[in-house]
């Protein structure tokens, strides 16, 4: 239980844009007739987030008008779940610390120490300047990856108080950070590499040939099927876990690439029905496709199923298995696929330059400084002159689908050669 | 350790495509209109028979519970599955990979588990703090809709309306009647039972609640078959189930293992073993928040599922594994504990409203030691008070940490409580003059 009340200064009225009021006439539909009460507190939501991340008295007023209830059950409402903010909040970032156990235990009260550093001694209070606030909120449900905070609708995991400022520093000067987690991993996954899931896809060539048994359900689909086992033979070993980590850290198919590049889709995709599924071909193409090794597709190929999803992530846990798992990766054939991308910037050596702390550019870590070190990159403004296709080939073989523009590289490095500050 | 092969999960970290594609290319939605079409009473039977047990911490089975539902009547009253996306147990994020890796699975799920209760509609109530997530699964729904999977007149041959709703920050709406209550659109607050929700639930409907996990597991159950299921953990504690490790290992990480792994194999196995060793390993809460912990030295052979974690006193709860090394300060993890339950207490029932805060600033003073020994039992006293004198379970869930904390670790508090004696000698007593 909590003490809140609404904020002493209030703005005069409050009003849906015309996109917002359709959409909650569209949140009401989703419940029955009489019962539209029930969209109160996604409503409500959307009216903080119209409203500068907080809920003003208004707000309150007209959403329980248009629903048909009570004010003081909608005030209920705004009071009693804690995500609704009655006080204004700033204007940038209000930052939510998780400071419940799993987070205590591994440093959230660094995080919530440098907030009130940086932001304001209390929880809840404006920066000098009102672009930020704070508070600490229980659990948020990121405890794998914790430290963690979450701001707006992102969360940035597994903090460390350098990554945490330099979060900070990328909203105060205008950016935006790149959410998840701010270390060498996509997800929750053990930060040096899944310890599961390590054979790829197991479904994409099975699935076509199990048809059959799924179209009388009754039958116990057993994994061990002999059309599980061909496919397993056909591939490398799932226990061979350093094939299929580098597999996935280079976004390249490894000798067979065919684990990896999506099936075809009369292959990879399943009958909606028995019936359907009885009219459909057992996979020979995806068998084949399996034992003959295709060359190595490159990594735009691969990962043309989803190009949401696989924007950040890959590199996170990539750089980290280059170094742990294959010493020689990149190796040569990523320097090929890279030379049908762009050309390879020029090298300096060593000796000759004194070399720039590269890690001080927003996305470089040790594991990449090293890879660029590798390469006879050593300065700033070597990055800074970078042409369209020499990122394009250190893109490719580094596999980074596009992170060198999305994280501005080019820009940073340049900055930082004329002397300005790094961004975050 | 549990094989890929026999894994439900193949994208719990995302890793491949989570779109309707995707999801059919790692088998989801495959040969769904046979299960749909065996009816209801065979998909019940199968989930008996796969021995499947709620995963949101209770462990209720899930068949039985299911089975608890009217049969359809003739007066039209609807009737609704809940799906429990709540989840704010501290410790807890196995939920949020399920819906933003692998939402078809849970989608997928619900219609079956519908068809299972002679539901038609269905909601899935995300908290408030998930916005990427519930924005995949939003997503995921439109998909499946356009599809036609779902929907009116599907493919399924089963009309099935799904809503995706959201709360905004309380944990108390994890608890299904509270969570019914948020549904509704008011405070959520736990209603007394009975009537149990399969009798009044949503609307006076009947419904039941499960958690997300427990429905995304029921397809990959019926299509590999309930023995395939029952064939993996131990005995009454089937299956496999999402393990999230958090805390003072090497490498902390979400999982899916096998029911009953043991906790050392697990720590060792996914997340490289307790930070400094597993001789620096101090005590684990081994099934998020609400559970009491498990001092080291029960943990060498400790089989993680719900009925060995019972006879420990403790729980396998969510299966959030929440690991604490030599270095951690026990009594103030504990005592942080406390203060989210402060926090959280809907209000409702005096001794929870109460005593959490209560409970909490003695904790408080305990970490500091500035306390009465004999205020430890009083403590303790308290908290038998609070437990079994709410409506629902969250005086409970304050009270065991307390209870766990003082059943392992007495000794510990009392060293405390000598050490501020010690530093800050009592005033001699004067007589008043």
């Amino acid at each position: 239980m909590a003490v809140r009340r609404l904020a002493s200064e209030q703005p005069a009225s409050f009003e849906f844009t015309p996109e917002n009021l359709a959409w909650a006439k569209g949140k009401i539909a989703d419940y029955p007739e009489g019962r539209q009460a029930s969209a109160v507190i996604p409503i409500l939501w959307r009216a903080q987030e119209q409203h500068n991340g907080w809920l003003p008295e208004p707000a309150i007023r007209v959403v329980a008008d248009m629903l048909g209830m009570p004010y003081i059950r909608v005030l209920e409402i705004a009071t009693f779940y804690t995500m609704f903010q009655l006080q204004p909040v700033g204007t940038v970032a209000h930052v939510n610390v998780c400071g419940t156990t799993p987070c205590m235990l591994r440093g959230s009260e660094d995080i919530i120490r440098i907030c009130k550093k940086r932001i304001a001694q209390h929880a809840f209070e404006l920066s000098p300047d009102g672009r930020f606030s704070w508070e600490e909120v229980e659990c948020a449900g990121a405890c794998v990856n914790a430290p963690m905070v979450q701001i707006g609708a992102e969360t940035y995991e597994d903090l460390t108080e350098d990554t945490f400022n330099a979060l900070l520093d990328t909203l105060a000067s205008g950016g935006t950070p790149t959410p998840g987690p701010q270390s060498a991993r996509k997800a929750s996954e053990p930060i040096t590499g899944a310890t599961s899931l390590t054979t790829p896809l197991r479904y994409a060539v099975a699935a076509a040939a199990e048809a059959p048994a799924d179209a009388a359900p009754e039958a116990d689909v057993n994994p061990s099927t002999p059309a599980a086992s061909d496919q397993s033979a056909a591939r490398p070993s799932g226990h061979n876990r350093t094939e299929v980590e580098v597999t996935r850290a280079t976004g390249e198919a490894p000798s067979k690439a065919a684990d990896v590049a999506p099936a075809p889709k009369t292959d990879g995709r399943l009958a909606d029905t028995p019936e359907e599924a009885a009219k459909q071909k057992p996979a020979e193409p995806s068998t084949e496709a399996l034992a003959k090794p295709t060359p190595p597709a490159a990594p735009q190929k691969v990962e043309t199923v989803a190009p949401q999803e696989t924007v950040a992530p890959q590199e996170t846990a990539a750089p980290q298995e280059v170094e742990t798992v294959a010493s020689e990766v990149p190796d040569s054939a990523a320097a090929a696929r890279a030379d049908e991308l762009g050309t390879r910037p020029a090298a300096v050596a060593e000796g000759d330059v004194t070399a720039d702390d590269l890690q001080k550019i927003s996305g470089i870590g040790p594991v990449i400084r090293k890879t660029l070190n590798a390469l006879g990159i050593y300065t700033y403004a070597q990055i800074a002159a970078w042409t369209p296709q020499n990122k394009a080939w250190v893109d490719g073989y580094l596999a980074f689908k596009g992170r060198i523009d999305r994280e501005k590289w080019v820009e940073q490095a340049a900055d930082l050669a004329a002397g300005g500050k790094e961004e975050g | 350790m549990l094989n890929d092969q026999d894994r439900i999960f193949t994208n719990l970290y995302g890793f491949e495509d989570w779109h309707l594609d995707g999801a059919r290319k790692r088998g989801q939605w495959s040969g769904t209109k046979g299960f749909v079409d065996q009816g209801r009473d065979w998909i019940i039977e199968q989930l008996k028979g796969s021995g499947l047990r709620g995963r949101g911490g209770a462990g209720f089975p899930t068949g039985l519970k299911m089975s608890f539902m009217p049969k359809a009547s003739d007066n039209g009253r609807a009737h609704y599955l809940v799906v429990n996306a709540d989840e704010s147990e501290p410790g807890t994020c196995k939920d949020r990979e399920i819906l933003r890796h692998d939402p078809q699975l849970l989608i997928e799920g619900c219609l079956i588990a519908c068809r299972a209760m002679d539901a038609h509609h269905c909601y899935i109530y995300v908290r408030g703090e998930y916005i990427t997530e519930r924005l995949h699964l939003e997503q995921a729904v439109r998909e499946a809709y356009e599809a036609k999977l779902i929907g009116k007149d599907n493919v399924h041959g089963w009309d099935f309306e799904l809503g995706v709703h959201h709360g905004a920050g309380a944990y108390i709406c994890g608890e299904e009647t509270a969570l019914l209550e948020s549904l509704e659109g008011k405070k959520g607050m736990p209603r007394l039972k009975p009537p149990f929700p399969a009798n009044m639930g949503l609307y006076g409907a009947p419904t039941t609640v499960n958690n997300v996990e427990t429905i995304a597991v029921v397809p990959e159950i019926l299509r590999r078959g309930a023995n395939w299921f029952a064939g993996l953990g131990r005995p009454n504690n089937t299956g496999t189930k999402l393990f999230c490790i958090s805390g003072h290992v090497e490498r902390p990480c979400t999982v899916e293992e096998e029911m009953g792994i043991t906790f050392r194999e697990l720590v060792e196995k996914h997340c490289g073993g307790v930070r400094g060793g597993w001789d620096n390993l101090l005590a684990v809460i081994p099934g998020g928040s609400s559970v009491p912990l498990i001092p080291h030295w029960e943990c060498d052979d400790l089989n993680m599922d719900f009925d060995t974690l019972r006879e420990k006193r403790s729980g396998l709860g969510t299966a959030a594994v929440i690991v604490m090394d030599k270095s951690t300060d026990i009594i103030k993890a504990i005592a942080r504990l406390s203060h989210f339950y402060k926090h959280e207490s809907c209000g409702q029932c005096t001794p929870c409203r109460e005593g959490t805060g209560w409970m909490w600033r003695v904790m408080e003073r305990l970490v500091e030691g500035r306390a009465d020994k004999r205020e430890i039992d009083q403590l303790l006293d308290v908290t038998k008070r609070i437990e079994g004198h709410t409506i629902c379970a969250l005086g409970d869930a304050a009270a065991w940490p307390v209870q766990g904390l003082i059943r392992h670790f007495r000794p510990e508090i009392e060293k405390r409580i000598e050490g501020y004696q010690a530093a800050h000698p009592a005033p001699v007593p004067m007589a008043a003059e």
